[in-house]
């Protein structure tokens, strides 16, 4: 089959399940850090709480993906709809990184620094702000970056429950045997994670506090 | 500083550890219930090998350690009734290696004090340019350096300016030159006298420097093993029978009598 043909009559498809896409990713990548950096900032705060946490977040990592989105259809609320489903199971992924960049950024803040913050008279919220924060926002970025290239990556299961996205094309693509139809699916999304990657990278090291 | 010591009666020590214990919760014992006393306006230095326990009184003080028995005033005020906040505000820190923030400008490290007690934005401006004055650091491209980008001194000044900002009565050192070379080391350590001349604080400096503190102590509190084993004036210490005491002076003597001979 041609490109231009297959383009000219999947185009348009390929383009709405890659809005679909993106739009699973951000909303699970938005809940993941809204969860897991603060979780991130107990563990290095707590460090008693990091088995429990941290081992958590380890089992959901685990287990294989197309087995945690059928956990999740049973699951009340969250099973009425297959994108709930998807972003629930992609949060879930995405945490591990998250909250293991957060505590690693934030313990690793030297310790003067922190000393010295407090003995000026910082209240612990002033010091984690202004302080903790701002000091390890490159590592926790990391973390960012390395769930988002992984929930993009998974992101195409979650059509197995039909929750949408590109990994509708690479199912049906299995289902009828028809490679350029895999293609449609695997490319942008490879494409979305690489792009990714390569901007979060880019923050990544602008955020980077110099030496 | 004057001859006589001035303590008018009724002026209390700005600073008292009374039987001040501290001890880890393993049982370890860092500091065994010491009792001194500061007048307002001395140089305290606190003496003694690695692990001798001054870290420990010193954070003390400004609460970042609480007693475990016993007690530390400031002002009168045992610590532990003081809002940490209120009293490390009031009480400048500078420690090795300066502590700067790496991700603040000269400026804002400076600053940061006169920002958290919210001074108008005029008020500060003056402050600063009287603070690098003060610190020899008066050349308008240092304000927007960032710690990395100076040299050891410079960043230790910097440090000092910034335990200065807010003008606290009280200033805490921990080895304040421990991380420099020997030659800015020297240079620094001038400048300190220099300052402690000028601004009348009540100061507390903890060195394993013998020469340190001869020059910067107008006391020399000797510690060893979590315990004080005597204060001295800089005279008396020359001249302690205490056997540690001793051991510091014959090191400075042997340095002196090398350099005779050769």
């Amino acid at each position: 089959m041609k490109l231009a043909a297959f383009l000219s009559q999947h185009g348009g498809e390929i383009f709405q399940a890659t809005l679909e896409h993106v739009w699973l990713v951000a909303l699970a990548m938005l809940l993941a850090i809204a969860i897991g950096v603060p979780l991130g900032i107990l563990v290095a705060r707590r460090p008693w709480l990091s088995k429990p946490i941290l081992g958590s977040a380890n089992v959901a990592e685990t287990i294989p993906s197309l087995a945690l989105f059928g956990f999740l259809l049973p699951v009340p609320w969250l099973g009425d709809r297959a994108d709930r489903v998807a972003i629930a199971a992609l949060t879930l992924y995405a945490l591990l990184p998250i909250i293991r960049n957060t505590a690693t950024g934030i313990s690793g803040v030297d310790r003067s620094v922190r000393e010295a913050a407090r003995a000026m008279g910082m209240t612990e919220r002033q010091i984690l702000l202004r302080v903790e924060l701002p000091l390890s926002l490159s590592t926790v970025i990391a973390g960012i970056r390395v769930a988002t290239v992984l929930t993009i990556g998974v992101a195409t299961i979650a059509a197995a429950v039909g929750s949408g996205g590109l990994g509708e094309f690479i199912f049906r693509g299995l289902a009828m045997v028809n490679n350029p139809l895999i293609m449609a699916g695997a490319i942008p999304a490879a494409l979305l994670a690489l792009t990714a990657d390569f901007g979060l990278s880019l923050l990544e090291r602008k955020l980077r506090p110099a030496r | 500083m004057s001859s006589e010591p001035n303590h008018p009666p009724g002026n209390q020590p700005i600073i008292e550890f009374q039987k001040a214990h501290y001890q880890l919760s393993n049982g370890k014992v860092l500091l065994k219930e010491v009792n001194f006393a500061v007048p307002r306006g001395e140089t305290l230095v606190l003496l003694g090998r690695s692990g001798a326990g001054k870290t420990t009184a010193l954070k003390l003080i400004n609460r970042l350690l609480e007693p475990s028995s016993g007690q530390v005033c400031v002002e009168g005020r045992s610590t532990v009734d003081w809002d940490p906040i209120a009293l490390r505000r009031r009480i400048g820190y500078v420690i090795q290696e300066a502590g700067l923030f790496p991700h603040y400008t000269v400026e804002q490290n400076v600053s940061l004090v006169p920002r958290l007690e919210k001074w108008p934005a005029d008020r500060t401006e003056v402050r600063l340019k009287e603070l690098f004055a003060l610190v020899g650091l008066d050349a308008p491209e240092f304000r927007s350096r960032y710690p990395h980008e100076l040299s050891g001194g410079q960043r230790q000044r910097v440090g000092v300016a910034r335990a200065l900002a807010a003008d606290p009565p009280i200033l805490l050192m921990d080895e304040p030159l421990g991380a420099l070379d020997p030659l800015t080391r020297g240079e620094v350590r001038s400048e300190l006298h220099d300052l402690q001349k000028r601004l009348k604080k009540t100061v507390v400096i903890v060195t394993h420097d013998i020469a340190e503190g001869l020059l910067l102590g107008t006391r020399i509190g000797l510690m060893e093993a979590g315990e004080l084993r005597g204060i001295y004036s800089p005279d008396e210490f020359l001249h302690a029978t205490e056997p540690i005491a001793a051991a510091y002076v014959a090191q400075l003597k042997m340095i002196q009598e090398a350099g005779e001979q050769k």
